[in-house]
């Protein structure tokens, strides 16, 4: 197994489990499960025991890696030098557990599904443009930037709302870009995440390609697990275009004065997205948008930064559900964690994190006094 | 067994009880190097009634059962040396009252050092409590149940002596509550003025009652901390100058730590005095006294206070001290053990060479650390070995060194602390004999029948 020489330097001290300054446990299975087995530690230590074959490969085990959003909290409050590494770790087990063809059938599924039909939702891929209907969002011609849209973006319904809102501003504030529609691919972070090297390759590879025929030079994503895996692996496999998130162009042209506004006045709270914020070092685009809305007062959630509790969805876990629902489930606490704010409306950046939030609203019964938006739709609201 | 499984789901729901090898192994062992062993089951409670349901079930089915906070004590305290029940603390973890003006806080059986100091931090901070170097993890209730020691220590004693009140599941699976709160609502006392039966519980690992809720004392907290660090290459010199340091009354808490690393460190005792104030003037006014207090031996050439670069700093004055866990990883291997005996601090010079002799003659990596507890009573003094958790020859190497360690330190009038169960029996070999039969009587009464963390303090 990949990084098998570091397994065993963990010494399992639970640093890892914690927020910076200790307020609350902020590994999203660790609160969730709370046996010592579902934190970053006990995967370390079972992961040793695996390869050593004290222990086997049970649907339990499946579940403890499988369940890792990869939020990277770990990776953030980890006191050792190989921090870095803790989700790759996690992730060359899951690569053994694939190779070796023992996963759970809802990985399975997901993987199985992108490897057959190029996307999780078993739709057609001549449909990832539809999202674009009634707008005038353009194919891309070369134009300067490729907005990427990515499969959730595609083809969930919530998560196509939000890629329309963002594709309007961009048209308003003149921006130069296109998408690509029905040839369009998926981006593979999933893929990357739960373990299939090789099919991860093969997406990376033709999307590669495909960028460098169509000369696409700056992308713009609207998805922020597309923008880790553009941003990090495709650059390991020779990628050299410029990637950006949809936040960080929307804060440049907000700040260049092409997106006029007017008032709005809501209490808001940002979450951030994993992907966004611990993966990308992306915090302070979101916040910059929402500041700039005159009547938008931004409350602070006790966890944020690199503090914040991971929504639940990551790792891929907004495919399979692995780490599951219940009151503990970690996009339930996070909402809960919005509410005591006094905030009105929990902003997002990631269609994974809108989606995972509405849902747990509703599990909380929360709907009649919190929603969830992106960034790009409280904009939208405060147009001028 | 599958209706004991059962019957542990009814008590506290099926989702935190396992059965399964996965728990199985990790809760067989702690990070130190005691041989692991086997649980049944692992349970994490959620309310005192859940445990107390579980104790009783344990007991009517005769299954041992063993409370754990963090598992940090590395020396295989919670490891259950008969299986059973392992009883994971950790969900227990609500700061139930801080009483700004009495200066406690109570807190459930499972909450973290973390938890409770960034909760004062945010609600109180004009309080601390004594925070020990173990990571934040650890729990309140087990560090004083191994009688730890924290940063108030050189001014308050153990932690265990800061303890203000316990309510304790007892064998039987009835609540009992010891100190004030047995008696009024408040909890500012654990004993006096009446008889302290904190005794039957704390030291005793979970072997008579397990902690369910703790108040520990709080102190106030000066809005600045600093640290001297006093070096000496005569450990000789040590003891007279704690002596001087400790009459003082400035200082928050004194560690003296001896390493090989880097080069400039080797053969240097270094006197860590972290001292506070509420104004520059309070912080520069014990600077000086402590300064003063070693004025002798800097102008006999003895030592002299370390200009401590600015990038050191924040690592000395951390609290919890990552440092510490990061010792682990040395040999970049993820492991570390101490023997930490509790002893005079006349003792130190004996201790500091013996840890340089050890390690050279078992080749090992070494850290040593005495913490002085109380004004110069005693000090623990740290043997701390790093291993790489890869290599089992190390290890071996480590567990030889750690035994003579025992043994050097019986000799030398030192006392365990936190004991292996082989430690234990040592202890208890060389005890006075009614004080041995006086725990026995006091195990036989809290624990008839033998299922409270069995093998710990088992006298024979």
């Amino acid at each position: 197994m990949k990084y098998e020489e570091l397994v065993h330097r963990c010494f399992r001290c639970g640093y890892c489990k914690f927020t910076e300054d200790y307020h609350d446990f902020n590994c999203p299975t660790y609160r969730k499960f709370r046996f010592e087995t579902y934190s970053p530690g006990g995967r370390m230590w079972l992961i040793r025991a695996w390869l050593n074959n004290e222990i086997k490969t049970s649907e339990r085990f499946q579940q403890i890696l499988f369940s890792c959003a990869t939020c990277a909290n770990c990776v953030e409050h980890c006191v050792f030098t190989f921090k870095d590494d803790l989700v790759n770790i996690f992730v060359a087990a899951r690569e053994k557990l694939v190779s070796e063809g023992i996963i759970p059938p809802a990985v399975r599924d997901y993987l199985k599904n992108i490897y057959i039909g190029g996307n999780p939702y078993k739709e057609p891929e001549a449909e990832r443009g539809k999202w674009t209907e009634g707008t005038s969002i353009k194919a891309f011609e070369g134009q300067e930037y490729l907005f990427y849209i990515g499969c959730v973006g595609s083809y969930d319904e919530r998560a196509k709302k939000i890629a329309r809102s963002v594709g309007n501003l961009f048209l308003k504030s003149g921006l130069s870009f296109g998408i690509l529609g029905e040839k369009e691919h998926c981006d593979g972070n999933e893929v990357k995440v739960l373990g299939e090297a090789g099919l991860f390759q093969y997406l990376a590879e033709r999307n590669i390609t495909q960028f460098k025929e169509i000369g696409a030079k700056k992308i713009v994503t609207l998805d922020p697990h597309a923008l880790n895996a553009f941003k990090k692996h495709y650059r390991e496999l020779g990628a050299t275009f410029e990637v950006f998130h949809s936040t960080q162009i929307l804060a440049h042209l907000i700040r260049s004065g092409k997106i006029p506004l007017s008032s709005y006045e809501a209490r808001v709270t940002f979450h951030d997205p994993c992907y966004l914020g611990r993966h990308n070092g992306i915090y302070d685009a979101p916040r910059e948008i929402l500041q700039s809305i005159p009547g938008v007062e931004l409350l602070k959630m006790r966890q944020n930064k690199a503090d914040a509790l991971c929504c639940g969805g990551g790792g891929g876990n907004f495919f399979t559900d692995i780490l599951g629902g219940g009151k503990d489930s970690p996009g339930r606490i996070r909402v809960r964690q919005a509410l005591d704010t006094g905030a009105q409306i929990i902003a997002v950046s990631c269609p994974q994190c809108a989606k995972m939030l509405d849902d747990a609203l509703k599990a909380e019964n929360l709907t009649e006094r919190l929603e969830v938006l992106d960034v790009s739709e409280i904009l939208n609201r405060a147009l001028a | 067994m599958k209706n004991i499984l059962q019957a542990l789901a009814d008590a506290v729901g099926r989702d935190y009880v396992s059965d399964q090898p996965e728990e199985m192994y990790f809760y067989a062992r702690d990070p130190g190097l005691m041989p692991p062993h086997q649980p049944d089951y692992v349970v994490v409670p959620g309310t005192v009634e859940e445990i107390q349901t579980v104790v009783r079930l344990a007991s009517r089915e005769k299954i041992p059962i063993v409370p754990m906070g963090a598992g940090m004590a590395l020396t295989g305290l919670i490891i259950p040396l008969k299986g059973g029940i392992v009883l994971d603390m950790k969900r227990m973890n609500r700061i139930l009252e801080v009483h700004e003006k009495a200066r406690y806080a109570l807190v459930e059986g499972g909450t973290s050092q973390g938890f409770l100091k960034s909760y004062l931090e945010e609600h109180h901070p004009r309080l601390r409590h004594s925070i020990p170097d173990s990571p934040a993890t650890a729990t309140i209730a087990a560090n004083v149940m191994i009688h730890g020691q924290g940063r108030l220590t050189q001014q308050y004693g153990f932690n265990s002596d800061m303890v203000s009140g316990l309510e304790v599941v007892l064998a039987s699976g009835e609540i009992c509550r010891i100190g004030s709160c047995a008696v009024s609502p408040d909890w500012f006392s654990k004993g006096a003025p009446f008889p302290d039966l904190s005794g039957l519980f704390l030291g005793w690992f979970g072997a008579t009652g397990i902690i369910t809720k703790i108040a520990v004392k709080l102190y106030p907290r000066k809005k600045m901390r600093d640290v001297e660090i006093f070096l000496t290459d005569d450990e000789e010199l040590v003891p007279s100058m704690i002596y001087e340091l400790t009459h003082t009354e400035m200082v928050e808490d004194i560690n003296i730590f001896v390493q090989p690393r880097p080069m400039i460190f080797r053969g240097n005792h270094h006197i860590a005095l972290f001292f506070t104030g509420d104004t520059d003037e309070e912080l520069e006014f014990k600077r000086k006294l402590i300064w003063h207090a070693l004025d002798p031996y800097i102008k006999s050439k003895d030592g002299g206070f370390m200009g401590i670069p600015p990038v050191m700093k924040p690592t000395l004055l951390d609290m919890p001290q990552k440092s510490v866990s990061r010792f682990a990883d040395v040999k970049k291997g993820g492991g570390f053990e101490y023997s930490g005996p509790i002893i005079l601090v006349e003792k130190y010079p004996q201790c500091a060479r013996k840890i340089v002799e050890l390690a050279a003659r078992y080749d090992l990596g070494y850290s040593g650390m005495a913490r002085i507890i109380g004004r110069g009573h005693s000090m623990m003094y740290g043997f701390a070995f790093t291993f790489n958790r890869a290599d089992s020859e190390m290890m071996a190497r480590t567990r030889s060194a750690l035994c003579e360690i025992s043994l050097f330190v019986l000799e030398l009038g030192g006392v365990f602390w936190k004991p292996t169960v082989e430690e234990q029996k040592m202890a208890l070999e060389k005890m006075d004999p009614n004080t041995r039969a006086l725990m026995k009587m006091i195990k036989a009464n809290l624990d008839p029948l033998g299922i409270m963390n069995p093998g710990n303090w088992e006298v024979a």
